[in-house]
């Protein structure tokens, strides 16, 4: 298997970029790298993955530029993420004026105060299912809540909330020295 | 150009502290915008993050809408660009340092430790915006009432039936369009 060139990673990530509608990208990009161009084992895309997540930055992005990077370096990287994002961004252009010109319109403010309504539903949702497994884990809870009322409630600042909760919880689940016999 | 530098300085420090994805930088984001700058209304921050949702691609290129209004198309685009490019430069970078700790136990415990700060910033997301778009104090009941019922419904079609989430954001604004058009908004 020869390396593509970044024109063929700038399309295959375009295409995903135009067609993913409702979020789930990485599923989508998953899909297009692993299945269909065959640039990427699974265990090569999980491991992105793994690495997207925890670093910051949106996580579809975050993988567009690893696999990017993996398979044509820097400019695999541009040509990657700028596929995914510029399809969304040209119609976001449109949106933008669109809005502009007719939210006050009562009929426009209706639909997207129903719009807006709906959105909360599916933030809500994706929270709730990735976070079942830290919402019933009381240690883990604990540190769902504080997170919550520091930055949501009381707007501490997102750097100095991370500052205070995460080296907490991170400290709680160090590794533990192995048992020795 | 004030402006543009104040839309700069918000956006890349956002896009660097984006751990565990957008949503949770939205409290934040929601503070600088609305509160602190007052770049985008309360409402218009609940609708731009809910059209963003309808845009396809990653579901933060909505943040550009906010640029766009406080500062017109630079705005727009300086915004996208603050936003992406300082946190891809990043996992460029550190995607490379990354794989030398392949096996250090520490990288798991940063994993493990990090979630539940990232729900709790997803839940202060979903607050921040669930506070304008979903129960609203300066709305009236019934108001208030179908816009829980559209994001309960939401909520609980997604975990029963495999949706794309897209359909359900434009039945939502169907719904809006029928029952919302007629409550007065003081």
């Amino acid at each position: 298997m020869s390396d593509p060139a970044p024109k063929e990673i700038f399309s295959a990530f375009a295409r995903i970029g135009i067609t993913s509608f409702g979020g789930g990208l990485v599923a989508y990009l998953k899909d297009e790298v692993v299945e269909h161009k065959k640039w990427m084992t699974d265990e090569e895309f999980l491991a992105a993955l793994e690495i997207g997540q925890t670093l910051p930055g949106l996580n579809s992005v975050n993988v567009a530029i690893i696999v990017g990077r993996k398979l044509c370096g820097p400019r695999g990287s541009f040509a990657a993420a700028t596929g995914l994002i510029l399809p969304g961004a040209v119609i976001l252009c449109l949106l933008a004026v669109l809005y502009v010109r007719f939210h006050q319109n009562p009929d426009v403010a209706a639909a997207l105060a129903g719009i807006a309504a709906a959105a909360v539903g599916l933030l809500m949702q994706v929270t709730l299912k990735i976070g079942a497994k830290q919402l019933i884990n009381p240690r883990d809870l604990l540190f769902v809540i504080a997170t919550f009322v520091l930055s949501g409630v009381l707007h501490v600042s997102l750097l100095a909330t991370l500052f205070i909760v995460a080296p907490l919880a991170i400290w709680f689940c160090r590794p533990r020295k192995p048992v020795t016999p | 150009m004030k402006e543009l530098v104040s839309l700069i300085n918000v956006f890349t420090v956002l896009s660097l502290l984006a751990v565990g994805g957008g949503s949770a930088v939205l409290p934040q984001m929601e503070h600088e915008a609305v509160t602190i700058h007052k770049w985008v209304t309360p409402d218009s921050f609940a609708a731009i993050y809910s059209l963003g949702q309808m845009a396809p691609g990653p579901n933060m290129t909505m943040v550009g809408l906010i640029g766009y209004k406080a500062a017109g198309f630079a705005g727009l685009l300086v915004v996208l660009l603050a936003f992406y490019i300082p946190s891809s430069l990043l996992v460029y970078t550190a995607s490379h340092i990354w794989d030398s700790f392949k096996d250090n136990p520490w990288r798991d415990a940063v994993q493990k430790g990090m979630a539940p700060v990232t729900i709790g910033l997803m839940l202060a997301g979903v607050y921040a915006v669930g506070k304008t778009a979903s129960l609203n104090l300066s709305r009236d009941m019934t108001f208030n009432l179908i816009t829980l019922a559209i994001g309960a419904v939401v909520v609980i079609v997604l975990f029963l039936r495999r949706v794309n989430p897209a359909l359900l954001i434009l039945a939502g604004g169907v719904v809006g369009w029928f029952l919302l058009r007629t409550s007065p908004t003081t």
